[in-house]
């Protein structure tokens, strides 16, 4: 018995709408040619062209990229090891700290984790730049990519690793011809999330730069905490085509291969 | 499980290798941070003192400890601004997570209630937004909030107000953005704990002659406490210690805690203000969760 009452159906049309519109709007906004963001002066694109003169700007999106790139890849490396750690190897000494310690920055709010790596940094004395805002991406991301591969890990049991172990295969061959491919649809899941949680980063990034390092958020951020500009309605809505295009390829994917419960969060 | 001894090099590269990184880049932080809260401001690079100079051999490490002071948390104790901007962090996170029970219960649902081949697609429609850029998210609610933006317009369409009121830098901004923001969070716990509800359990009572939303009261709620508990969590806590919400939405008057620290360190440079005020935030995060684990803890016991 599934039905669904006309409350039920309200629910879901108005949460949906909540959740559509506003991106809606921007994206509308953003092919408004008038300069003043709130007079409608018609259809254009001439917002997306003046894009492409920005210099600053494409220099931000390149560094933003990389950034995500090498810490979406490293992030998930490190997270599919612990997420091994934690569902394979049972009890080890010091599980329970490590455990902590992977769980403390899901929820760690963004101002201290960025504050804590800043005063690391000055403390050791690295100049700060694209390294360390990758290092402190890829350290709040590999904690959300160790939750997506141990949720995948836990979804199956060991006896196809155990007979492989049996038959005599050594731990490593274990885990790269039994284990790996197993996992391969949370990992690519484990990777794109930690890519968009970069793309996405404001505060860590903001902390953790230094002078010429300057991510997208953070220019989008000096644009736009004056008040809105219509350059920056069409930079937010190419970023959210190129991100809702990814996750729905992404999730067709996961489907695809055959795989439940992967893609997560 | 059994393993083998011979293979212990990879073993010990797979549990190695995260836990050196997680030492290194959370921990060691975090105790930095610790340290600073008890140093003194200071006109230098880095800017405050004591430094722990390890060359001066004992000296310095004695020195170290003697300079270390809780002035700082004296501070926080003392000017209202810090103690103003902790109660409306909470104030802040307390009505909104309520707000998003009070959204995100019914959506959860009805999306549980659809067939079950579309479910996934509903998830999937609540938790796109979430994976686009917070920023942006909050940036396009600028568009529709400004005085002549499409919700006045829209309003005084309607003639239901006569003069464009102001949304922006007030706290109602705040909240819609939180609620905005926030909702799939706490939509796809409450979905999971409601999609395994046994409907044989709402048919007795219905069979019984329960009225509709009594079942919803007595038993849904009930058996769908655990997903409630974790949306909760993960709202409330992210939640205190927001700062790109309420600093393009909210009003500059009366700051947030993450606000607070930001202008701490942005503004002010005073580093070891802004780690004592980190500190005691997280403090204040991790007693709910403390208590959520022994809760959880309890509840495993008992099954």
């Amino acid at each position: 018995m599934r039905k669904m009452s006309a409350v039920n159906v309200a629910a879901l049309v108005l949460g949906l709408a909540f959740l559509y519109i506003p991106i809606a709007v921007l994206v509308i906004y953003s092919f408004n040619a008038s300069r003043l963001v709130a007079v409608w002066g018609g259809w254009s694109t001439r917002w997306y062209a003046e894009l492409f003169n920005d210099a600053p700007l494409i220099d931000a999106a390149v560094t933003s990229l990389r950034v995500a790139l090498a810490s979406a890849t490293a992030a998930t490396i490190l997270g599919t090891l612990a997420a091994l750690a934690l569902a394979r190897f049972g009890r080890f000494r010091g599980r329970l700290p490590f455990a902590a310690m992977i769980y403390a920055p899901l929820v760690m709010p963004e101002v201290i984790t960025g504050l804590s790596l800043l005063l690391l940094f000055v403390a050791i004395a690295v100049d700060r730049g694209f390294w360390t805002v990758a290092v402190a991406h890829t350290t709040m991301a590999m904690c959300f990519a160790t939750v997506i591969v141990q949720s995948r890990l836990a979804d199956f049991d060991t006896s196809l690793e155990e007979a492989a172990m049996d038959l005599g295969a050594p731990p490593l061959r274990t885990f790269v011809s039994v284990t790996l491919p197993l996992i391969v649809p949370a990992i690519v899941a484990a990777w794109m999330l930690a890519f968009a949680l970069s793309l996405d980063d404001l505060v860590i990034a903001s902390f953790t730069t230094g002078p010429g390092t300057t991510t997208l958020p953070i220019r989008i951020y000096s644009e736009v905490r004056l008040g809105v500009k219509p350059e920056m309605n069409a930079m937010c809505s190419i970023m959210v085509g190129v991100v809702g295009a990814a996750v729905i390829i992404a999730s067709l994917f996961v489907k695809l291969t055959g795989s439940r419960g992967a893609a997560g969060r | 499980m059994k393993r083998r001894q011979p293979g212990s090099s990879w073993r010990r590269f797979a549990i190695g290798f995260p836990y050196a990184w997680l030492v290194a880049f959370f921990l060691a932080p975090f105790l930095i941070v610790l340290k600073i809260s008890l140093s003194q401001t200071a006109i230098a690079q880095p800017p405050y003192t004591p430094v722990l100079d390890l060359a001066a051999g004992w000296r310095g490490v004695t020195d170290f400890f003697n300079g270390l002071s809780f002035e700082n948390y004296g501070l926080l104790g003392s000017d209202p601004l810090y103690l103003l901007s902790y109660v409306k962090s909470i104030e802040i996170a307390a009505f909104s997570t309520l707000m998003l029970l009070v959204v995100g219960l019914p959506i959860a649902y009805a999306i549980a209630r659809t067939p079950r081949r579309w479910q996934a697609i509903f998830v999937l429609l609540v938790a796109l937004p979430f994976w686009t850029s917070l920023l942006i998210r909050i940036y396009s609610w600028m568009n529709i909030l400004q005085r002549e933006g499409p919700l006045n317009d829209l309003l005084m369409g309607l003639g239901i107000v006569k003069e464009p009121p102001a949304w922006l830098a007030t706290d109602t901004a705040i909240y819609i953005g939180v609620v905005y923001s926030y909702l799939p969070f706490m939509v796809l716990p409450l979905y999971a704990s409601l999609e395994k509800l046994d409907e044989s359990l709402l048919e007795a009572a219905a069979d019984l002659g329960c009225p509709r939303w009594k079942i919803f009261w007595l038993v849904t709620l009930p058996l769908s406490s655990s997903g409630i508990l974790a949306g909760v969590l993960l709202c409330f806590i992210p939640i205190v210690g927001e700062f790109v919400i309420p600093d393009l939405l909210g009003g500059s008057q009366s700051p947030m805690i993450g606000q607070t620290i930001w202008t701490e360190f942005f503004g002010n440079k005073d580093w070891p203000a802004a780690s004592a005020v980190a500190v005691v935030l997280v403090f204040l995060l991790v007693t709910p969760i403390v208590i959520y684990q022994h809760q959880a803890m309890r509840v495993a016991e008992r099954d």
